[in-house]
């Protein structure tokens, strides 16, 4: 019984180890030694100080994005709009990077953070507002907006704001003000990552103990109770929706006033996406998302080690992704029939039923 | 065809059924014989339809055998329940909304016509069928569009187009009228005359006793006893059902009506499809009184229920809560003048199942001290304002941070009323309270409802159940497609006028703002 | 009107249609699956994956016809994937939709540049347009219309036959029924999950035809995310369609001329920047969507897997 719960617990360990299992048939099938090529990817990935900087360099953006994506989670609804909201965090940090000059960096920082963070918050809000009023799924318009609004940040970067004489799409530098300082010197590894585990702290902490936790999460769990309860329920979505945006957005300013310090177009090589699934596969539970930013954002620079020694391309780390999160989807099948039987959830107060259809937004109520 | 001194069609020979740690049959036997109408008695929970499931093909028996027409068959499926020629009329029907009757009739059935459906032979066969059991529907009518007492009628015909031989009805009145009734009444003596047979699963001994020629009575999965209808009597049976000489004595002291909690005029609003649900509801609610909300369900109970609490905005009329117009305050206002709700599906509206029952308890006041202290909670109130509760309302948990999913239905509707009824509420809305409990439940909460009027509460009490509306309520009005019929005091009014009543027939005028006497 | 006007419109019209197709074909397979009462999230990857496998298919078995087959089928085993997750196993749709999306997108890029590329595999046998005799040289329509490829034609004989389908037999009410009220479904003894299996299987297999539209119809080569949020554009296509093939189809031809026009203005060089034209489909789907009215219309179990015993 003790192993069973354990055993259900980690469900989201086994799924992401077979998911790695199923890579390395990949891996053969494209012609190398599977071995080899975790070998290496592993050694990208921690091996050496520069690996392990890139590493976190790569984490940073995926724990932003994917603790947007678990807010909204943790209320019932499914962010997938994460990249779109990245880019629109960037183009809003570029912006005060850009025109707001004389600050120092304690000011001009959590500035430009503030403005990231409304940015990816309002693109967010649109599709809050069409399913909150409407009933839009929040899956397709999220989805939609993502193309929007990578479409308009290329189209800013490449027209009004592109530095003069560029080879490819990207703007002036930023006012140096805005540069995240580095945490390892001599590599790109910069402070972004302290910022987001923080916030991860926070949101536990959120959610855990406060009122405002506890009503996202009363939302997410069974609208319609948290209504007749009293619970001001759409309200509750579109806040959701606006801090997961915003979250999300943190992640683009971070790669733009980190690792850059220029706005380039295409800068988030899909990192959205990938926040979908760490949060998917930690439950909408921060602390996992931390773990599950981690591993996938190893995987990821590891990989790139691994296309350069090996030759395998990068983008089987998307195939691992999408596959956990098959796994976990069906396995998730298992462990709700064997939840009855269970005490206490140990992993936070609440479970998020992944399985169980998203959020329905209450009608009638005044916003 | 001859009379009930017929071979049984149908014998079922120890049936058992588990589910988890509910065995809902043990060994149950019975037979129906042919051409008779027979009942399947008993109270809620009590296995018979979960019984009925199995005999349909839902669900498979754990052990026992069927026999129909003295051979054993297996039923492995609702198609091959069809095919045996059972036909089974559920509680909730199986009729799709937006299709007309001559599709759901034909849902299932190989094409007649090469690959296409043929509806308009489909039409006539139907109407022809209606005719001649005396049904009067109309094949090319939406579904959605029909009363429910017609859409009974649609899923009778739909057994008929198939052939059945045994139909099974299950508690086929609870979403009739009186005077509907007596019409299925008819419709089901039609049947036995032609020589089909019936099952009628019900809890409501005076029908059971008018209609059924044999009744077999189950008590928590097992079968207590079968009977001639001749041969017994409501009390007895009641007695077979419960165990005990009565089903409810309740200690209904004379109420002593005080200040007026709740004033609703002229109230109106629309239903989820945009139709007229409430159309100028108007009556007082005073302090120490249960005011019941009497008719067949879909009448706008539910509507009124949501417009006071503020769930859903009036399109006219007004609500005012101790001389406080709230009628377009939010929930949680309401709820701040001491308003609370007992929903009719606890399930899904009354208690989040992922929540421990402590967080359960305190899902309206989180919020405010003492439960939370700034921005955030504080564990220890909410702990030990559950356990005080638990304890006070006979809660059975381990602790008190255990899943309300792990409780049985009985306790999480004990969480729900130790919610809404600790606070002393000015005025208590309860919704079907005793829906789906069992009879020691169910009687708990209705004494928890009186004691709350006796300490000076207002009750605003809607049941579709009449008898107990009758029996609890102090004064009461019946709704009728969202109109209030009457106002009367349950003492003073016969069945037959409530009947009429709740079908819009008769219309007692009345006095609304004021307590009648 | 001058002749070159009339040359414009009627290159325009027939791009128009042409894009229209893949959404459009995608468009029906969404229709069956979410009248089912499945939502199908994954049209995305199932359309990458038919186009990957069209090129697969057409350079190896050296014929475009053949490349659609290999389409349909991977499309249709992606079907049976999402329909086993999402029937027999009762997983969320959403998650499982989301994660074949993602998994789509990384097998097609990994394979493509691990397989493709090394293999030199970069043009392939394409569909070429088949002019029908006498209808192609009416006025106007004749070239737009029947002077397309035959994927196209087949869109256009596929929506009126789903429609008759679905609203003149039995297995096309049993199949709306099962979106709508399941459990009266089953009761008259219509296996509820065969009906979800076959409708999500076809679902695939016309994605996947759109796929192959994609690398095979006009394009003769398979680009990395190929699909570019078309299987989303279809989703709202099936929602502004309300769930019916015309509708659906009407919706598509929306979308593709929008694709058509932001085409027509990069041709053009009008000064406008690329994006912002590009953007006009999805912009354009996001206000159809705001535009929906009557939610109610949508089949009522969508979403929601079926459950037999419940105790």
């Amino acid at each position: 019984m003790k192993v069973r719960l354990a055993l259900t617990r980690m469900l989201p360990v086994w799924a992401v180890l077979a998911a790695l299992l199923l890579g390395m048939v990949l891996v053969a099938l494209a012609g190398a030694n599977p071995v080899s090529a975790y070998r290496e990817l592993m050694r990208g990935a921690f091996a050496d100080l520069f690996g392990f900087a890139t590493t976190l360099v790569k984490t940073t953006p995926l724990l932003f994005a994917g603790l947007g994506v678990a807010v909204a989670l943790r209320a019932g609804l499914f962010n997938i709009g994460a990249e779109g909201q990245i880019y629109l965090g960037g183009l809003a940090a570029a912006l005060v990077g850009l025109y707001v000059h004389g600050l120092p960096a304690i000011l001009h920082i959590p500035l430009a953070m503030l403005a990231a963070f409304a940015g990816g918050g309002v693109w967010a809000f649109l599709p809050a507002l069409l399913k909150v009023s409407r009933g839009v799924n929040e899956v397709i318009t999220t989805l939609l907006m993502n193309y929007v609004g990578i479409y308009l940040v290329s189209f800013i970067v490449g027209g009004p704001l592109i530095e003069p004489g560029a080879p490819y799409p990207y703007t002036r530098p930023l006012d140096p003000a805005t540069n995240l300082p580095l945490l390892i010197p001599a590599t790109d590894a910069h402070v972004g990552i302290l910022i987001a585990l923080g916030l991860a702290l926070l949101l536990h902490v959120l959610f855990a103990r406060t009122t405002l936790g506890f009503q996202l999460r009363a939302v997410g769990a069974n609208p319609s109770a948290a209504a007749y309860a009293g619970v001001h329920v759409n309200r509750t979505l579109i806040l959701a929706m606006v801090m997961g945006g915003g979250l999300a957005g943190l992640g683009g300013a971070s790669e733009v006033m980190g690792l850059k310090h220029r706005l380039f177009e295409g800068f988030s090589p899909g990192y959205g996406y990938d926040a979908v699934v760490v949060a998917f596969l930690s439950n909408g539970q921060p602390l996992g998302a931390v773990a599950m930013a981690f591993f996938f954002g190893a995987l990821r620079s590891g990989a790139n080690i691994m296309q350069r020694s090996v030759g395998i391309p990068v983008a089987i780390v998307f195939a691992i992704q999408g596959l956990a999160v098959l796994f976990l989807a069906a396995s998730l099948v298992v462990q709700r029939r064997s939840r009855a039987r269970e005490p206490r959830q140990p992993w936070g107060a609440q479970h998020i039923d992944v399985a169980k259809p998203a959020a329905e937004a209450v009608k009638h109520e005044p916003l | 065809m001859s009379g009930p001194d017929q071979k049984p069609i149908l014998r079922m020979e120890d049936i058992s059924k588990r589910f988890g740690p509910v065995q809902a049959n043990d060994r149950i036997s019975f037979a129906v014989r042919q051409g008779t109408v027979h009942a399947l008695l008993g109270e809620n929970g009590a296995g018979k339809t979960t019984l009925m499931n199995i005999l349909y093909g839902l669900y498979q028996p754990d052990s026992g055998r069927i026999l129909l027409r003295d051979r054993p068959v297996h039923v492995a499926s609702p198609r091959a329940a069809i095919q045996h020629g059972i036909g089974m009329i559920h509680q909730q029907f199986m009729l799709v909304p937006p299709l007309t009757v001559a599709e759901n009739i034909v849902l299932g059935l190989p094409p007649r016509r090469r690959v296409f459906l043929d509806l308009a032979s489909v039409e006539s066969e139907i109407a022809g069928l209606s005719k001649a059991y005396g049904l009067d529907v109309d094949p090319r009518a939406r579904i959605w569009q029909l009363p429910v007492g017609m859409q009974q009628r649609v899923e009778i015909l739909k057994a008929l187009y198939r052939k059945a031989d045994l139909f099974i009805l299950d508690e086929p009145t609870s979403v009739l009228t009186p005077a509907e009734t007596g019409a299925l009444f008819s419709i089901i003596r039609r049947l036995v005359a032609e020589g089909h047979s019936v099952i009628f699963i019900s809890h409501k001994l005076e029908e059971v006793m008018r209609i059924c020629d044999e009744i077999t009575v189950l008590r928590q999965g097992r079968v207590v006893g079968t009977v001639p209808a001749s041969e017994t009597s409501t009390d007895a049976l009641a007695r077979m059902m419960v165990g005990r000489e009565v089903i409810f004595r309740l200690d209904k002291g004379p109420t002593r009506p005080g200040e007026v909690v709740l004033e609703v005029r002229d109230l109106s609003a629309l239903n989820d499809r945009g139709l007229p649900a409430l159309r100028g509801v108007s009556f007082n609610l005073r302090r120490g009184e249960i005011f019941g909300i009497a008719g067949v369900d879909g009448n706008g109970q539910a509507e009124l229920a949501e417009v006071i609490m503020g769930l859903r905005p009036p399109t006219g009329g007004r609500i005012v809560l101790k001389g406080l117009d709230v009628t377009h305050l939010p929930l949680r206002s309401r709820i701040a003048q001491r308003l609370a709700y007992i929903p009719a599906d606890r399930h899904r509206f009354g208690v989040i199942q992922d929540f421990s029952v402590a967080d359960n308890l305190v899902l309206k006041d989180f919020y405010r001290p003492p439960f939370s202290r700034g921005a955030f909670l504080d564990q220890s109130a909410i702990a030990g304002h559950a356990r005080t509760l638990a304890e006070r309302f006979d809660i059975r948990i381990t602790n008190v941070h255990q899943p309300v999913r792990q409780l049985s239905g009985g306790n999480q509707q004990k969480v729900v009323l130790a919610r809404e009824a600790s606070g002393v509420p000015d005025l208590l809305n309860a919704m079907q309270p005793t829906r789906g409990l069992d009879v020691g439940a169910a009687e708990f909460v209705l004494r928890t409802i009186l004691a709350q009027r006796d300490a000076g509460a207002a009750v605003l009490y809607i049941s579709t159940e009449l008898e107990e509306v009758l029996a609890m309520s102090d004064r009461l009005a019946v709704l009728y497609n969202g109109e209030i019929m009457g106002i009367v005091r349950p003492r003073e009014v016969s069945l037959e006028e409530i009947s009429l009543m709740m079908a819009g027939s008769l219309r007692k005028s009345f006095a609304p703002l004021e307590s009648v006497g | 009107m001058s002749l070159f006007e009339n040359a414009l419109l009627i290159s325009y019209l027939t791009a128009a249609v042409r894009l229209t197709t893949p959404i459009g074909l995608a468009a029906m397979g969404g229709v069956l699956s979410e009248r089912s009462g499945v939502f199908n999230i994954a049209l995305e990857g199932m359309m990458l994956t038919g186009s990957f496998a069209a090129v697969l298919g057409a350079h190896y078995l050296g014929d475009p016809w053949l490349g659609l087959v290999a389409a349909m089928g991977a499309g249709a085993m992606v079907g049976l994937l999402l329909a086993c997750l999402s029937v027999t196993l009762g997983a969320n749709q959403i998650v499982s939709g989301v994660a074949i999306n993602i998994v789509a997108f990384g097998i097609t890029t990994f394979l493509a540049r691990a397989l493709l590329r090394p293999a030199g595999i970069e043009q392939v046998p394409s569909f070429q347009p088949l002019v029908i005799p006498y209808l192609s040289q009416l006025p106007l329509i004749g070239p737009v219309v029947f002077a397309q490829g035959p994927l196209v034609y087949a869109l256009f004989l596929l929506a009126p036959i789903l429609t008759l389908f679905l609203f003149w037999t039995p297995w096309g009410l049993a199949l709306r029924a099962t979106g709508d009220h399941p459990r009266a479904v089953d009761t008259a003894g219509v296996n509820v999950g065969l009906v979800r299996y076959c409708a999500v299987t076809a679902s695939g297999v016309l994605a996947g035809m759109a796929g192959a539209f994609l690398s095979l119809g006009h394009l003769n080569l398979f680009t990395e995310n190929m699909s570019a949020g078309r299987g989303f554009i279809a989703l709202a296509a099936v929602i502004f369609g309300k769930w019916h093939p015309l509708g659906a189809l009407t919706a598509a031809f929306l979308f593709g001329a929008a694709d058509a026009f932001q085409l027509l203005i990069q041709t053009y060089n009008l000064g406008i920047p690329y994006q912002l034209p590009v953007m006009l489909p999805y912009v354009l789907a996001l206000l159809a969507l705001a535009g929906v009215v009557g939610r109610s219309t949508a089949p009522a179990a969508g979403g929601i897997p079926y459950r037999v015993e419940e105790a």
